[in-house]
């Protein structure tokens, strides 16, 4: 039976590591249907981790943390659209900017703020057990019991693709990603739509890097997202631009982090560098097996001019 | 048509794009169950003005009226809320949708929570229905299920139609809707549009084919460089006239052509095979010769494989079978390079993308063929007096107005863009010439050119293969005739002999016995 507790064990680790990959993950899948492309994001989750943080630990309260750090990441993705949208700039560019933002800017809060603070732990975000369903074996504590941000990033992937597809405004963003003018002839506004997508998604990755702090590691540590943003990037082309698609993209690579994990404690003779790449890893050979792959939007990454 | 009522009047419509003026002080009327023509050359203002009017773009000054009402159109929704549907040349589809969806697309608010329940897509079926039976009401064919990526372009065209009327239009503008269409799908849209008017819809077609004019129209608004030069009712003027006013001189609406004196065939194809990615034959065991001294036109809607034989010829792209001999020589399996260098000379189709670089100088365009070699390099270094000087002698033969050969080719008009792509293509006598839609979007001037351009180089020996899909030009210049329909042959008529009827059937893929293969060879 210690096989089906360590199963339950690695299962229950890799929910828990998949669910800020699903909130950014996403959040990027409305941006990239709408056809912006936000590299951005491991600046947007490191934002939302130490907003998420900083305000928690000031009021004690860590929705309010995470409140805070959806709408700052926000702030940046709506600087992010004005760049990008409105001037038309490359997005490539201006989010690897806005990831060097992200990181300087966080690391700089964090040491302004706590660097002389001798007690910075918070209060966890603590597990709720769902009645009854927790009880089901193996399934019940891998699902049904967890913090309340894990149960919002599962339930918050099927929402987003049931008003992707079965909404007048998911047409509308599924419209303006794949041929913009033709949405814009259809009486939409391609700028207004993008601009909603963009700050969806920076929203998203914001609450993203607020679990980690929040909700994971209870602390914020400098560039603790750790590459979680470009994971996203990939998870959002693994999921075939689809949220639902996005969920189980991050389930695969919330696996490989929690297995690393449980490799590194079961002592086995790997040095422990070598199984912390396995996510990175497993990022890379999804890209190389995706290759050529064309559910991508049209329209990604162009610019929309409104000249006729 | 009712003369009474005017459902649209534009006045004093002015706009400028920096020192060009698109449009200037345009003055429009269309009546209520009227079809109207506006008519002119590439670059007159005609889309311009249908854009400002549909609230794509913003006029510098003038006014809308629509059934006597001044109108402000500042966006694509507050037109559409006053019933102007709009079908483009390209059309505004998005091709991963289906029909429904692109017809429903913006029909019903995103957000609001008073009409929540419409912001909801339930029953994907009941929309499929709706849509259908407003195509249906209308006698229009479409399959609203089906995804628009799937669809022929005159099923687009008919979706695009479908989604102006399920928006509840009374004025409806048609950017050149014939460009893509077959001569028989033409005259069913016309019967269509025909039908529209008689239940009291005003349409607007925009064109620069005199036939279609003087074919559907009850009135025509003639434009040129941005203002209007006349207003006909179609039924007390003809083509001439109407030439006559678009270009702003007297124009000859044939070609002046003597007979061919062919010789040996210069080019032949042999069970030429073409796979696209995705394992469908876009050419299959074509078979076409090509005589020096003849152009064999090869007539056909677009995307039935006419791009790919003109790659395939010249190198571009490599057939999966099949045989080119240009000369004595095998052509498959050479680079493009040493296909031109036998004497295969190529007018893309695309000579914005293919045919130039628009961002280099005029005179880099011109030597793009021959830039390493002497005298235009010399010592591995370019040679920009000798380059300079050969651009001049060029523009001046082939008459390309601009100020200097320096300038970017994007500067030029597509004419005389088109001129420089002759240049260096004609410049060393070819003797097979592949040319490929040569006179997309250009105005009847430049058409001229280029027409008595391709007829010299017959006559001085070349062998041309006349891709297009403007019939009119196929029938104006060919001494030959073949159709193309889905990567084969499927038929060949005469120069001389050949009726558009004829060949329009067959390139909508009917063919009868007598038509099949060498009829009249």
């Amino acid at each position: 039976m210690e096989w089906i507790v360590g199963l339950q064990a690695l299962l229950q680790a890799t929910v828990r590591m998949a669910a800020p990959l699903t909130f950014t993950a996403v959040g990027e899948t409305y941006g990239e249907r709408a056809g912006v492309i936000n590299i951005g994001l491991e600046g947007l989750m490191l934002i939302g981790a130490v907003t998420a943080y900083a305000v928690a630990f000031a009021s004690g309260s860590i929705w309010l943390g995470v409140l805070a750090a959806g709408l700052a990441a926000m702030v940046f993705g709506v600087l992010f659209g004005v760049v990008t949208i409105t001037l038309g700039a490359n997005q490539i560019v201006t989010g690897a900017a806005l990831n060097l933002v992200g990181l300087g800017l966080s690391s700089f809060i964090y040491r302004a703020f706590f660097g002389t603070v001798t007690d910075r732990a918070i209060q966890p975000l603590e597990t709720v057990k769902t009645p009854l369903l927790s009880q089901i074996p193996v399934l019940g504590p891998v699902l049904f019991e967890q913090n309340l941000l894990v149960y919002a990033a599962l339930l918050l992937a099927p929402l987003a693709a049931w008003v992707l597809n079965r909404t007048m405004l998911g047409l509308a963003i599924r419209s303006v990603g794949e041929h913009p003018k033709a949405t814009a002839t259809a009486g939409l506004s391609v700028i207004g739509l993008r601009y909603g997508a963009v700050a969806f998604g920076a929203l998203l990755a914001g609450v993203g890097g607020a679990y980690l702090s929040v909700a994971y590691a209870n602390q914020f540590v400098e560039n603790m997202v750790a590459g979680r943003g470009f994971i996203a990037l990939a998870i959002v082309v693994f999921g075939r631009w689809s949220p639902l698609g996005a969920l189980w993209a991050s389930l695969l690579f919330g696996f490989t982090f929690a297995l690393q994990l449980r490799l590194q404690a079961a002592n086995i003779q790997i040095a422990y560098q070598f199984l912390q790449i396995l996510p990175y890893v497993a990022t890379i050979v999804a890209m190389i097996l995706l290759r050529g792959q064309s559910a991508q939007p049209k329209a990604l990454g162009v610019p929309y001019t409104e000249r006729a | 048509m009712s003369e009474q009522t005017l459902r649209l009047r534009l006045a004093g419509i002015s706009k400028h794009f920096g020192a060009v003026h698109a449009n200037n002080n345009i003055a429009l009327e269309v009546a209520a169950g009227e079809i109207h023509c506006l008519l002119g050359e590439n670059g007159a203002g005609k889309s311009t003005l249908m854009n400002i009017l549909y609230g794509l773009v913003r006029p510098d000054a003038g006014e809308i009226f629509l059934d006597d009402k001044p109108a402000a159109i500042h966006s694509p929704y507050q037109a559409i809320e006053l019933g102007i549907g709009m079908v483009h040349q390209h059309f505004m589809l998005v091709p991963t949708l289906t029909v429904a969806e692109n017809v429903i697309l913006a029909t019903r608010p995103l957000f609001s929570l008073r009409r929540l329940r419409e912001t909801v897509i339930r029953d994907r079926r009941a929309i499929e229905r709706q849509v259908g039976e407003v195509a249906q009401r209308y006698g229009l064919k479409i399959d609203p299920a089906a995804r628009v990526s799937s669809l022929s372009v005159g099923e687009q065209q008919r979706v695009e139609i479908v989604k102006a009327l399920y928006r509840g239009v009374n004025l409806l503008i048609l950017d050149e809707p014939t460009a893509v269409l077959t001569p028989q799908e033409t005259a069913d849209l016309f019967q269509t549009l025909r039908s529209f008017a008689a239940g009291g819809l005003s349409i607007i077609l925009i064109t620069h084919k005199l036939h279609e004019v003087m074919a559907i129209s009850d009135r025509v608004t003639v434009l040129r460089d941005g203002r209007v030069v006349g207003r006909r009712i179609t039924r007390e003027t003809d083509m001439h006239e109407l030439a006559g006013l678009m270009v702003g001189r007297d124009v000859r609406l044939t070609v002046d052509k003597t007979p061919a004196r062919p010789g040996a065939p210069a080019l032949v194809i042999d069970r030429l095979t073409v796979v696209g990615g995705d394992g469908r034959r876009l050419l299959d065991n074509l078979s076409l010769q090509v005589a020096a001294g003849e152009i064999l036109g090869v007539a056909g809607v677009d995307g039935n494989g006419q791009r790919e034989l003109a790659l395939a010829i010249t190198g571009v792209i490599r057939p999966a079978s099949g045989a080119i001999i240009a000369n004595g020589q095998a052509l498959v399996g050479r680079t493009p390079r040493q296909i031109a260098d036998a004497g295969v000379r190529h007018i893309p189709e695309d000579r914005q993308h293919m045919g130039l670089i628009l961002e280099f100088p005029i005179a880099d365009n011109f030597v793009l063929k021959a830039f390493d070699r002497a005298p235009y390099t010399a010592h591995g270094l370019l040679q920009p007096a000798a380059i300079t000087a050969y651009a001049q002698t060029l523009i001046e033969r082939f008459d390309v107005r601009t100020p200097s050969p320096a300038l970017p080719a994007a500067n030029l008009s597509g004419g005389n863009q088109q001129k420089v792509v002759l240049g260096r293509e004609l410049d060393s006598q070819p003797r097979v010439l592949v040319a490929a839609q040569p006179t997309r979007g250009l105005d009847v001037g430049a058409t001229e050119y280029v027409h008595k351009a391709l007829l010299a180089q017959r006559d001085a020996g070349a062998a041309i293969l006349l891709i297009s899909t403007e019939l009119e030009e196929v029938l104006a210049l060919s001494d030959r005739i073949v159709v193309i329909y889905e990567g084969r042959i499927v038929g060949e008529v005469p120069g001389d002999r050949a009726n558009a009827q004829k060949i329009g059937l067959m390139m909508a893929g009917v063919q009868t016995a007598s038509q099949a293969g060498g009829e009249y060879k």
